[in-house]
């Protein structure tokens, strides 16, 4: 039963995306109403037909939008590890009664509504805004800065919203790090850095792939943080997409565009499962 | 261990929680603000949350949302409970590659794709079979039990993968049939994974905004969609009411939950013990 229910809701839905991004060729530029289009495109004879795709290729629009989202996903991926590998490394350290609760404190953030969080931003980064008011009463800035609406804000809404995806699967790999190896490395006199570097980084490099993977596949196709926090010119893909869709509404164009970005995210996906199949694998 | 290295990890410990806490903080703080201009403090007022409690349309979104996360959370939850016993127990069926592909991939599939191709799915269908007519609860209902059932199939089958699996063999070899079997040794042991994975489904229903925009109708406006075009327009006082009490909420739940979890672990430890104090 959730095989069925996965072919006809998961499956069927992607070869129709398939198909009508390769159709509406005559009839899908924006001036005709889309539904028709593709009425008609099912009508006529199937050519299978890469128009869309040319477009998307010649329109420096959306090879910008693309790169733009890939550069974003991945500066913003990094900054995750940045900050997540030092905070799942301390948990795994602390003392076992204290790592549940720590545990609970990551987790409960992405329990709580993603778009009230990225609302929290708003308030914060606004001209009359939080950071903005107090710098001016202590008087660092005279005029306000330009915050909101910037990609600064976008980095900073992707790594607050995903930060726990990366943390997680961190602090499953470090907990796992046999701390006799460190301390042998120490014994014989490696350096903290060194250890670091030669022992810890490798041994815990699935905890490091899943969770940059994890953050970078939603990050690349993200909506609501370039929308809300993003300025009129920080194009992301799934903006794109969706403004395609819902102001343009053309979508055998919009069709091309989300499969386009799936071969984006072909190889991304394919590490992940790689890395959570060994996971699973090792567990049994 | 090196103590300037622990000192800068517990520094970056501190700033990551304080990252992940201090909006959420402010958010509750501004949401008790008298002034209408969120950011400016003009004094204690719980104006905000009298207003809440009056609108009409935030209210009826969020009854809207409650349904559709309770009958998500229910189908996801026996959807994906079964594949995952499927992709652990019965071995190697024809079509276990692609069962494992669709059930993970709605995990890391963009939501923009997922809501996307689910609409023109459900636009073709109604041409073909004229159902789902026209979009509404209907379509956001199952739309949030494909994607969210794939979430539930990785709990169970992560904790089914953790069980013993001599427990249902010893269970068999001493006559009991495999449905006893079931409800009497797997269900229970499963069970607060299935919890946990209802628990999960249900808040991703409720916070869904991308995949629901798509399929949603006119009329069917759920929670996120009202927040969404209200906070497109600017912060609002309501809203930061609004937040605080779905983060208490939350709060409250997880707690409960890691204080009940906390007090099984000790309880089974204590069972065990006594069963080698036993033993001996």
């Amino acid at each position: 039963m959730p095989y069925l229910w996965l072919l006809l809701f998961f499956a069927v839905p992607f070869l129709i995306v398939l198909k009508i991004s390769v159709s509406g060729m005559r009839l899908g530029m924006p001036p005709y109403e889309p539904l028709i289009t593709w009425i008609t495109s099912q009508a006529m004879d199937i050519k299978i037909n890469l128009a869309n795709y040319a477009f998307l290729w010649e329109d420096a629009l959306y090879r910008n939008a693309y790169g733009n989202s890939i550069l974003t996903a991945a500066v913003s991926t990094i900054l995750c590890l940045l900050i997540g590998y030092p905070m799942a490394y301390g948990i795994a350290r602390t003392r076992p009664s204290w790592r549940n609760l720590l545990l609970l404190m990551v987790m409960l953030p992405f329990w709580t509504s993603f778009l009230l969080r990225v609302y929290a931003w708003i308030g914060i980064l606004k001209n009359n805004g939080l950071i903005n008011n107090l710098l001016m009463s202590i008087g660092i800035i005279d005029e306000p800065i330009v915050m909101l609406q910037t990609d600064f804000a976008v980095y900073l809404g992707i790594v607050y919203s995903y930060l726990p995806f990366m943390v997680l699967p961190l602090y499953t790999a470090i907990e796992k790090l046999d701390l006799s190896l460190l301390e042998a490395a120490a014994d014989l006199g490696c350096r903290p850095m060194k250890a670091f570097f030669t022992i810890t980084v490798p041994l815990t490099w699935g905890g490091i792939v899943a969770g940059s993977m994890l953050v970078f596949i939603p990050a690349v196709g993200e909506f609501v943080i370039p929308a809300l926090l993003g300025g009129p010119d920080s194009l992301m893909i799934g903006r794109v997409l969706w403004e395609e869709f819902f102001n343009n509404r053309d979508w055998p164009v919009a069709s091309a565009v989300a499969i386009a970005m799936l071969l984006v995210l072909v190889v991304p996906i394919m590490i992940l499962q790689h890395v959570q199949g060994r996971q699973l694998g090792t567990h049994r | 261990m090196n103590r300037r290295r622990s000192l800068f990890v517990v520094t970056m410990m501190a700033f990551g929680f304080a990252f992940l806490y201090v909006p959420i903080l402010l958010l509750i703080i501004y949401s008790f603000n008298e002034s209408r201009l969120v950011t400016v403090w003009a004094g204690f007022s719980t104006k905000w949350y009298v207003a809440l409690f009056q609108n009409q349309q935030l209210l009826d979104a969020a009854k809207l949302s409650l349904k559709i996360a309770a009958i998500n959370a229910t189908g996801a939850t026996i959807l994906g409970t079964l594949a995952g016993l499927a992709l652990t127990r019965f071995g190697r069926f024809r079509g276990r590659a692609l069962l494992t592909g669709m059930a993970t991939a709605p995990l890391v599939m963009p939501e923009v794709i997922t809501g996307l191709s689910l609409l023109l799915l459900f636009v073709s269908m109604e041409q073909a079979f004229g159902w789902p007519a026209g979009r509404g609860m209907t379509t956001i209902t199952i739309a949030h039990i494909t994607f969210s059932m794939a979430y539930v199939t990785v709990v169970v089958r992560s904790r089914l993968a953790t069980l013993d699996e001599s427990l249902e063999e010893a269970a068999m070899d001493l006559g009991a049939r495999p449905a006893k079997v079931f409800f009497l040794i797997t269900l229970p042991i499963v069970l607060p994974a299935i919890l946990a994975g209802w628990l999960l489904a249900f808040t991703l229903s409720w916070d869904d905004l991308v995949i629901t925009s798509f399929v949603s109708g006119p009329g069917s406006s759920t929670l996120p969609l009202v927040i969404f075009s209200k906070v497109r327009l600017g912060v609002s006082p309501d809203i930061n009411a609004l937040a605080t009490i779905l983060v208490l909420i939350v709060a409250v739940g997880i707690v409960t939950a890691g204080l009940y979890m906390q007090r099984q672990l000790k309880i089974r430890e204590r069972d065990v013990q006594q069963a080698l104090a036993a033993n001996l």
